[in-house]
């Protein structure tokens, strides 16, 4: 039973991590159709804006205030990812809308320079960054079934970027244009929405999950410059699993390919139980080839 | 006689890729040992990329999982090196490992003609499988790309992870003989060289031969429109399948020509980035063209050589910009430069502008002043044309 429930935590912890570095993939290739292979280098501009901030803390205020740098460490990742974004988008994105593929190809030379610019400025080895003490520890459940506070904190933090998503799509004005311009561009046009600021806003954001993801990943491990591309592949395949469009499809993506993964990696070992997660996806393709929750059309394309 | 109704312009191609062959095949006897050798993996990596130019420039399929194919050519390869060279005994890294005896599969691999034969076979079947379970489906474009991405890294991983049968990291190394002959000897590296340059000769004019023929043609229709092929009648996914497999063939045999001029082979050459650089050559080089895919691949990996050692960060920062520059400014690669060259490129185009007015809007005041004095004229001869 205990064991049961720590494979049941394990498989949630990486359900959400990987539900927070798909979240950004769900809106800019979701909602856009612009496969950002730079998002991986978004997510650790986020990590690094976060080492940032904890150094400035170590240097400019009382020593007593540093726990509470990861407070300051979320929105500072999300801002400088989002004006990132926002550069990129304005920059290149723009003129490859309808060319997913070139997209593609395009975002990972960005990707590439984007690794480079950071080796070298922060330097090729890793670096580390000191969580805050009052996420040291665990709750214990169950008798004996530890719970490490950080992951419990990275499920709270996805379950409020969820939220906030939510709200921002569905319930705000923007987000209304920015489905009405998704759903038909030139009718949206018509009726006075300015699509190139919903794309760049849309894009922006996308970003800015990106750098959130950043920030809750300084707290498993050291960060490098190559942080992002280990989650990139992973991230994608939750949303070619959970399909595109809506939010849920991407939590069920999540969900599944986390709690699979962590079910086979224990039954077998890490390698075979990869293999065993990419044959589980493409059998379900079989069955539901655009995905878990696919948006209803009549085009054909 | 066909060739008698020939233009010019087709003489000058036909001359190119004749002298092209000369030198490609002359190449040893004005090359030093190590540049042929440097050559040869240019050339084996050329092969890739004609298999890579088959599916992406004329179908429209992006894979991104052609290093694998390549890769597992190569591991076939290198796993008959290694068991010719360890005479009868374990290979080295299996007893590091503890294996007491020869996994049952890697005996398959003992005559030569079975590890070629599995060498095609095997990169051919996985994109088979891969190719049948999702074109089937008619998941296509950025999602293919996306799964054969994924593909690259449980492989990597897989080989990686089962050490004992696969060397892991370090891959698999310290190869002696190929049939009796000594790898390191200068005379079977210029027989391997004279191998790999008739290699890419046949699978040029094989590719030459499918994209010319009523199969080219309909994989070109796929490629600009998948639904109308299939209202007329055709079934895109088996035509999408087939190509993928013989694309991942030809990157099975390019692997294993590649073992036999590097003598190792290990996951990090057959990895994500490897994958995506193959794709930038036949970008850089001109997808949708034969010799452009060729050349991109050959030229790309000779400035690699050249720049990347000396200085290894610039190097990265300008594959990135590359990525860039041809995504948005060369989306046909430099061959379709030479194919219709834009108006900056083409001095005496330019004047002819300048002098007759152009026919399109493009062109800066200067020009469209220039024009405007003939522009009823240009209106009327469009007209008569039209008519």
């Amino acid at each position: 039973m205990e064991l049961f429930v720590l494979q049941l935590f394990n498989g949630l912890s990486i359900s959400s991590i990987l539900l927070l570095v798909a979240l950004g993939l769900a809106i800019t290739f979701g909602l856009m159709k612009v496969i950002n292979m730079a998002h991986g280098e978004l997510i650790m501009i986020g990590a690094y804006a976060t080492y940032l901030t904890q150094n400035l803390f170590i240097s400019y205020m009382p020593a007593e205030l540093f726990d509470w740098y990861f407070v300051l460490a979320v929105p500072v990742s999300f801002g400088i990812a989002f004006l990132i974004g926002m550069v990129l988008e304005a920059g290149l994105i723009r003129f490859l809308y309808g060319r997913p593929l070139d997209s593609l190809l395009a975002t990972w030379g960005v990707g590439l320079v984007l690794q480079q610019l950071a080796r070298t400025i922060f330097g090729a080895p890793n670096v580390a960054v000191k969580s805050p003490a009052w996420l040291d520890g665990g709750m214990v459940v169950m008798g004996g079934t530890l719970l490490p506070y950080k992951r419990l904190f990275i499920i709270a933090l996805v379950i409020a970027c969820l939220v906030a998503m939510y709200l921002y799509i569905y319930r705000s004005n923007e987000g209304r244009r920015m489905r009405a311009v998704m759903q038909n561009r030139e009718m949206a046009a018509c009726l006075g929405i300015s699509t190139r600021r919903v794309d760049r806003m849309t894009f922006a954001i996308g970003s800015g999950i990106a750098g959130i993801a950043g920030c809750a990943l300084t707290l498993l491990g050291p960060i490098g410059p190559s942080l992002g591309t280990y989650y990139i592949v992973d991230a994608f395949m939750v949303v070619v699993l959970g399909g595109v469009g809506k939010l849920v499809g991407t939590i069920l993506g999540a969900t599944g390919i986390g709690m699979f993964n962590t079910m086979f990696e224990y039954w077998t070992n890490a390698s075979l139980g990869k293999v065993l997660v990419f044959v589980c996806i493409v059998a379900f393709l079989q069955w539901k080839p655009s995905g878990f929750v696919a948006m209803r059309t009549r085009s054909l394309d | 006689m066909a060739w008698r109704q020939w233009t010019p312009r087709q003489w000058w191609i036909l001359g190119g890729y004749a002298v092209a062959t000369a030198v490609l095949f002359a190449a040893p006897l004005f090359v030093s040992d190590f540049r042929l050798n440097l050559l040869a993996k240019f050339l084996a990596f050329a092969i890739v990329a004609l298999g890579l130019d088959l599916i992406w420039g004329y179908t429209g399929i992006l894979s991104l999982g052609h290093g694998i194919f390549f890769g597992l050519g190569a591991y076939a390869m290198a796993m008959y090196l290694k068991l010719e060279a360890s005479g009868g005994k374990l290979p080295d890294f299996m007893s590091w490992s503890g294996l007491k005896e020869l996994p049952l599969f890697w005996k398959l691999f003992e005559p030569f003609g079975a590890a070629v034969a599995l060498g095609l076979l095997i990169p051919a079947l996985l994109a088979l499988g891969l190719g049948f379970f999702t074109f089937r489906n008619r998941i296509r474009g950025v999602y293919f790309t996306i799964l054969t991405q994924a593909l690259v890294i449980i492989v990597t991983t897989l080989l990686v992870g089962q050490q004992a049968f696969t060397g892991g990291t370090n891959g698999v190394t310290g190869y002696s003989t190929l049939l009796g002959y000594s790898l390191a000897s200068p005379d079977t590296k210029r027989v391997l060289y004279w191998v790999t340059a008739a290699a890419l000769l046949g699978v040029f004019l094989f590719c030459r031969f499918l994209t010319g023929s009523r199969f080219g043609k309909v994989l070109r229709a796929i490629r600009d429109g998948e639904n109308r092929v299939r209202f007329i009648g055709y079934n895109p996914a088996l035509y999408q399948t087939v190509i993928f497999t013989v694309s991942a063939g030809i990157a099975g045999l390019a692997g294993m020509l590649f073992v036999l001029h590097v003598g190792i082979i290990s996951p990090s050459m057959l990895g994500i980035v490897p994958s995506i650089e193959m794709v930038l050559w036949v970008a850089i080089g001109g997808r949708g063209t034969l010799i452009g895919a060729a050349l991109g691949a050959i030229l790309m990996n000779w400035a690699k050589s050249e720049f990347s050692t000396a200085y290894p960060e610039g190097w990265l920062f300008f594959m990135g910009a590359l990525f860039v520059i041809v995504v948005v400014f060369l989306p046909k690669g430099v061959a379709g430069l030479f194919q219709s060259p834009p108006p900056w490129l083409n001095p005496g185009k330019l004047l002819d502008r300048v002098r007759n007015g152009g026919s399109g809007t493009r062109g800066g005041p200067l020009l469209r002043l220039l024009r405007k004095k003939d522009n009823g004229k240009s209106i009327q001869s469009v007209r008569r044309q039209a008519e």
